[in-house]
């Protein structure tokens, strides 16, 4: 007889939980480069800019490519605790993060801007912010293997819910500093170029949309807790 | 009768063969699936398990695998119409052993979930239908089995899920988790040491000239889990606490303290699988050899020789030294995901449950009730992620296998009987 594979072995799954902490891990990554990005065009160093600009596409490379493998992986006969349409959606929500990161270095490079002055301190005041929401979405998610053990619920789901309660606040934080910064904007685009005008409004926009997209994945990530 | 003088001693070696071939079996392939929820969840290495394994499943075979075997050597036919005709089970008995170890021959080549048990019963029932007649088949008896094998997948699971919650409240979910643990893990292990004894010494064991009264027992078991909890104890107090794996996952410490515990879950694992699975290749041995001993007497009141359980749990552990370990392996690699809390209520939900049914003489799958046990830590969600189309799998094998099984021993049967007669 030879030896067959176990029925016991084959019933075991791949969790899905490390891969999606992984994919978070290299999302985050993707999310710290973005205030160095606004760092090095303020000193107007076009070629730090590109450099960077890499080294974010790179990264959300390497994150779709864990995106995929892990929908790869998640067949429907799957039985896990939490609802595989849940866990597709905070996968969706982290991989915007990643993809607004690389919509905004993108834009960058192929026009070249020049930060006006005004702007230089509450756009990376606005950048770090946006970065500190997105680390707490990451916080958050690394306690899913914490949420498991507890099989979600008990103390460590109370603490994961007071964490994106957190999260909200943050992020309304993030809300707040991305209006002001347009009215500063509004207020000197007579000093800008009409266009130039136009695009750092779209980039503001994009900065909190990292804000955005972390919150939703605290908010995905308790729905699948409340199953 | 005269058939049985003629070629008794050719019967007798055939049968023997036949045993030992389908222990060795069951000892390559079933044993692994058996230990696969302690090996996987880390707590113990392949080697240790090997060792556990040779050591428990040979007890439980020789200590408590006499039920089981009474039934698949007496409870499923009725021999009364062929009195006459001994050596008509004789054959039978050869063909069933023949046909349920081919069948898992296949089956395991194939990657197919193919339960022993199953294989074995469905060969006798089939046997039993070709060679003596539908009614020679104790049509009660095999729906109290068939009833058992979806009932103890179910009770198994829900064990595993009660266990489970139970850790949860008493150990996870509070202050200080590691505290609890420290506690609380004497108390589980004498929970496996009790339950284990209990259903085993219930009443006393007969084959060994064990007398127990129920009260008795009751004190035994106690006895037993109180010494295996003292152990635990030890064990335990010398997990230390690990602060730097604590920051990245805070319940490590915890797990580790349940390490040592499955050490106890994979012995009495061990021991249920003995107990129940050593039947399947001995039982109709068991029938061969009373039938040629007492020269042709179809009238099966003897007792079941002791040197026979021996053989069964020696083949078993043949079976697990020549090629158990390498399932075993792989079954180590497949299952990354199981912790040892997890690892603990399936395994101790699977083992209950399969002693229980020892005792109760019903010959269950132990790879069935061991996954219907992880199933219910799923339930409890404490898995991350179970496949469920192996749970399919199962099912659709479990229907197939008892009508295979059943015409391959029909079919070796009138071989047999062609050859012999």
């Amino acid at each position: 007889m030879s030896p067959r594979k176990s029925v016991i072995g084959n019933m075991f799954g791949r969790s899905p939980v490390k891969p999606l902490q992984e994919h978070m891990g290299v999302v985050l990554e993707c999310a710290r480069l973005i205030p160095g990005l606004f760092e090095a065009l303020a000193e107007g160093d076009q070629e730090q800019v590109v450099e960077i600009k890499e080294l974010i596409f790179e990264r959300e490379n390497a994150a779709d490519q864990l995106k995929n493998e892990l929908r790869n992986h998640l067949p429907k006969s799957l039985f896990m605790p939490i609802d595989r349409r849940d866990l597709l959606e905070v996968l969706q929500m982290q991989d915007s993060i990643a993809d607004t990161a690389q919509d905004i270095a993108g834009l960058l490079e192929e026009r070249p801007m020049e930060l006006p002055e005004p702007l230089r301190e509450p756009l990376l005041a606005l950048a770090n912010r946006c970065v500190d929401t997105c680390e707490l979405a990451g916080r958050i998610i690394r306690e899913l293997d914490e949420l498991l053990e507890m099989g979600f619920a008990g103390r460590e789901a109370d603490k994961v819910e007071s964490m994106v309660g957190e999260l909200n606040i943050l992020e309304d934080e993030t809300d707040i500093l991305g209006l002001e910064l347009s009215r500063t904007l509004f207020r000197h685009e007579d000093e800008i170029k009409p266009v130039s005008v136009m695009m750092w409004y779209r980039l503001i926009e994009w900065v909190g949309d990292l804000a955005d997209y972390a919150e939703k994945v605290g908010d995905r990530l308790r729905l699948l807790i409340a199953r | 009768m005269e058939i049985i003088s003629e070629f008794g001693s050719v019967f007798l070696v055939l049968a023997i063969i036949f045993g030992l071939y389908m222990t060795w079996g069951i000892g390559a392939n079933d044993v692994a699936n058996a230990m696969g929820t302690s090996v996987g969840s880390g707590a113990i290495t392949v080697m240790q398990a090997i060792v556990i394994a040779a050591i428990f499943e040979f007890c439980g075979a020789f200590i408590a695998g006499g039920h089981v075997t009474a039934t698949i050597r007496k409870g499923i036919i009725d021999p009364g119409p062929i009195a006459e005709h001994p050596e008509t089970l004789v054959f039978g008995m050869l063909a069933s052993l023949l046909a349920a170890a081919v069948w898992l021959m296949v089956a395991s080549r194939k990657g197919w979930p193919v339960s022993t048990t199953h294989s074995i019963v469905g060969a006798i029932v089939g046997f039993g239908i070709a060679g003596i007649g539908i009614d020679a088949v104790n049509w009660g008896k095999i729906g109290q089995i068939a009833a058992s094998w979806v009932v103890s997948p179910v009770l198994g699971g829900l064990i595993a899920f009660l266990l489970m919650l139970s850790i949860r409240r008493l150990v996870l979910n509070t202050p200080n988790p590691i505290q609890s643990a420290r506690r609380w893990g004497p108390a589980y292990v004498f929970l496996v040491g009790f339950i284990i004894s209990l259903v085993t010494l219930f009443k006393g064991l007969k084959h060994l000239n064990i007398e127990l009264s129920t009260a008795m027992s009751f004190l035994a078991a106690t006895s037993i889990g109180v010494v295996l909890a003292m152990v635990g104890w030890v064990l335990i107090l010398r997990v230390k606490e690990d602060v730097a794996t604590d920051e990245g996952y805070h319940y490590a410490t915890v797990e580790r303290v349940f390490t040592p515990m499955m050490i106890f879950t994979a012995c009495a694992m061990a021991f249920a699988h003995g107990s129940n699975d050593v039947a399947n290749g001995i039982g109709p041995l068991a029938a061969v050899v009373s039938i040629v001993q007492s020269g042709g007497e179809v009238v099966q009141s003897s007792a079941l020789p002791l040197w026979i359980l021996v053989l069964g749990g020696t083949g078993i552990v043949v079976g697990l030294a020549t090629m158990g370990y390498r399932v075993m392996r792989t079954i180590g690699t497949e299952i990354t995901t199981l912790t040892p809390t997890r690892g603990y209520c399936a395994t101790l939900a699977a083992a209950s449950t399969v002693v229980l049914a020892s005792r109760t003489g019903l010959p269950v799958s132990t790879t069935h009730i061991a996954v219907g046990a992880v199933i219910g830590v799923g339930l409890a969600r404490g898995i991350g992620a179970i496949d469920l189309r192996v749970v399919g799998g199962i099912f659709v094998s479990w229907l197939v296998t008892l009508p295979v099984g059943g015409v391959l021993a029909a079919l070796f049967y009138f071989m047999l009987k062609g050859i012999f007669a």
